[in-house]
């Protein structure tokens, strides 16, 4: 699969990625190179083969359902950018 | 004294002896850390006056009668485990301003152990990269070859453990980042079995593929430090709720009647052929030891590493959603609006190799792409996976190279992604069938280490590290340094 620019806007926009637009080429190239390099994976058939999401298979095991952290909010608001009472604030969403 | 050059073994030995006490031995650490570190960028942190304060109460505890095995040794983490009021920036401009507010259970059982922390490791950004080129921090040279690169991811662990900056020191392996930088830099480094240790408070790449492991000059003290690191851990959904064995106990058994295979995928086209007579010598050492070696095939190795460009870019596109300029992280300057927000502080945030990485998982799982890439490398997981269990019904172990070239130089493979990718054939397996695997120093070539992978069936870490061990007392590989400024080698 080659990608062109249009198709690395679109991927960067699904994830939120704002690239510079010089950049675009080499991210086109390299995206390529990448797809065309899995796409070996086609050589083998795996029809009816039951995909392996975790290599244990485990089942995800479950906790009580029970209060088992302290509230440590300020202390990991230290780290967010713009914090006020307790809120993170971002850029006005609603008019 | 030459504190620097002894085992995690000997200066456990010494401070029990009191030859020498924690805090002299984390001062002489220091110093040296101060001396080459410049030259060698390994640490992107030293937490000097917080390690001589751990060296202060470890000393205390031994004057107790309550020091356990690794009190007061020195350990060294990977810049990814989270560390309470320390910077932990996983090598990312991302997390360039984050000081974790928590330990990693990983942290806190060595801080439990009486280890002291003299910093924390450069890496490759978010563990992403075979070179350790791709950190924010710059990257980390290879103590072999100031030219040459660590490997990666955890590069600058390695060159921290071979440069004698510590004796010990944490990694993380998702397709080969301990065992790789681990034989570039010519030290021992165990990625244990998914599930071995607890992933609570490391910083997620490819949660289905991560695992943490130990990095050391020997295997005898890397399996000092994993018995420190392993076990159950309710913070962890998906840690393996097993016994941990002591280690410590089978590392001298008997290796006669030892069922080696040789998968005949891991000696063939692109190895370099240099490496592959320093692994036959190993292998030749390994059957003096008693040691049968067996030749067995896993058919699908070759298509390793492309199911796991599909599985660790799809997982860390959706583990790395979370780093959205709003609650921790890098935010732009003057946001618009929300989304100008959310996409100039990812586009400023994340290094090249990321954004390829999650635009690859972005593309994978999009709608109408899914079954074609996501669905397939996961079959293919399977196949592989089976192609192991397969192997391991005829043998104990599997050996190979870890990696099919010495040490390249920097700058050689940066602008290729999948050359730079293909540096991983022979560790990527592992980690898609969710095996432990260990490297250890086989010899050199063009002077520069060769490393021997070993990988077993899960659980098998006790037998990897006895192999190991063994071939550690028949060799002295594992012993030789390499010439820092103003030493002797």
């Amino acid at each position: 699969m080659s990608l062109d620019a249009d198709d690395v806007a679109r991927i960067a926009l699904l994830a939120r990625l704002g690239l510079q637009e010089a950049d675009v080429p080499a991210y086109s190239r390299d995206l390529s190179a990448i797809l065309e390099f899995v796409e070996t994976m086609n050589r083998v058939d795996t029809i009816g083969v039951e995909p392996l999401a975790h290599p244990l298979e485990m089942s995800q095991r479950l906790r009580v359902d029970a209060v088992t952290e302290t509230d440590r909010r300020a202390h990991f608001q230290a780290n967010a950018p713009e914090a006020s009472d307790g809120l993170y604030l971002v850029p006005k969403v609603i008019e | 004294m030459t504190l620097h050059s002894l085992s995690a073994r000997e200066l456990a030995a010494g401070l029990e002896a009191g030859n020498f006490s924690s805090l002299e031995l984390t001062r002489a650490l220091l110093d040296r850390i101060e001396r080459l570190n410049p030259g060698l960028n390994a640490l992107i942190t030293v937490t000097a006056e917080q390690a001589l304060q751990e060296a202060g109460a470890a000393d205390r505890r031994r004057a107790r009668g309550e020091a356990g095995p690794l009190t007061g040794l020195p350990v060294i983490h990977k810049d990814l485990f989270c560390t309470e009021g320390v910077l932990t920036s996983c090598g990312s401009k991302m997390l360039a301003n984050f000081i974790a507010p928590y330990d990693a259970t990983v942290v806190s059982r060595c801080r439990e152990a009486g280890l002291v922390m003299l910093g924390k490791a450069n890496m490759d950004e978010f563990a992403m990269g075979s070179s350790n080129e791709n950190s924010h921090f710059g990257p980390v040279r290879n103590p072999w070859d100031a030219t040459r690169v660590p490997g990666g991811s955890s590069g600058g662990s390695a060159a921290a453990v071979a440069a004698g900056l510590t004796p010990l020191a944490t990694g993380t392996d998702t397709g080969g980042s301990i065992r790789q930088p681990a034989a570039l830099c010519g030290i021992t480094g165990i990625k244990p079995t998914y599930g071995r240790v607890s992933r609570y408070g490391l910083v997620a790449f490819a949660s289905s593929l991560d695992q943490a492991g130990a990095m050391a000059r020997s295997a005898a003290d890397a399996a000092w430090l994993l018995q420190a690191m392993a076990g159950f851990d309710e913070r962890d959904s998906t840690a393996a709720d097993t016994p941990v064995p002591d280690y410590t106990t089978t590392l001298e058994d008997d290796l006669r009647g030892l069922r080696l295979g040789l998968p005949e995928e891991y000696f063939g086209d692109g190895l370099d052929a240099g490496v592959h007579a320093v692994v036959e010598q190993a292998l030749d050492a390994l059957r003096n030891l008693g040691v049968e070696t067996v030749p067995v095939s896993l058919p699908r190795t070759e298509l390793a590493v492309p199911a796991y460009y599909v599985v660790a870019p799809a997982e860390a596109s959706s583990n790395l959603a979370r780093y959205d300029g709003v609650r921790y992280g890098h935010r732009c300057e003057n946001p618009r609006d929300l989304m100008d927000l959310y996409t100039r502080s990812r586009g400023e945030g994340f290094g090249r190799e990321v954004q390829r990485r999650i635009m690859v998982g972005t593309y994978v799982l999009s709608a109408g792409y899914y079954d074609a890439y996501y669905l397939k490398a996961q079959q293919i997981r399977r196949l592989i996976r089976d192609d192991f269990q397969r192997a391991f019904e005829s043998v104990d172990l599997l050996a190979s190279p870890t990696t099919p070239s010495v040490a390249f130089r920097l700058g050689e493979k940066v602008d290729d992604p999948v050359t730079m990718y293909l540096n991983d054939i022979y560790t990527t397996a592992a980690n898609l069938a969710g095996l432990p695997g260990i490297s250890l120093p086989a010899g050199f070539h063009q002077k520069l280490p060769v490393g021997l992978q070993l990988m077993g069936n899960y659980f098998s870490e006790p037998r990897l590290l006895n192999v190991a061990h063994r071939f550690q007392q028949a060799t002295d590989w594992h012993s030789r340094r390499p010439a820092m400024a103003g030493e002797e080698a």
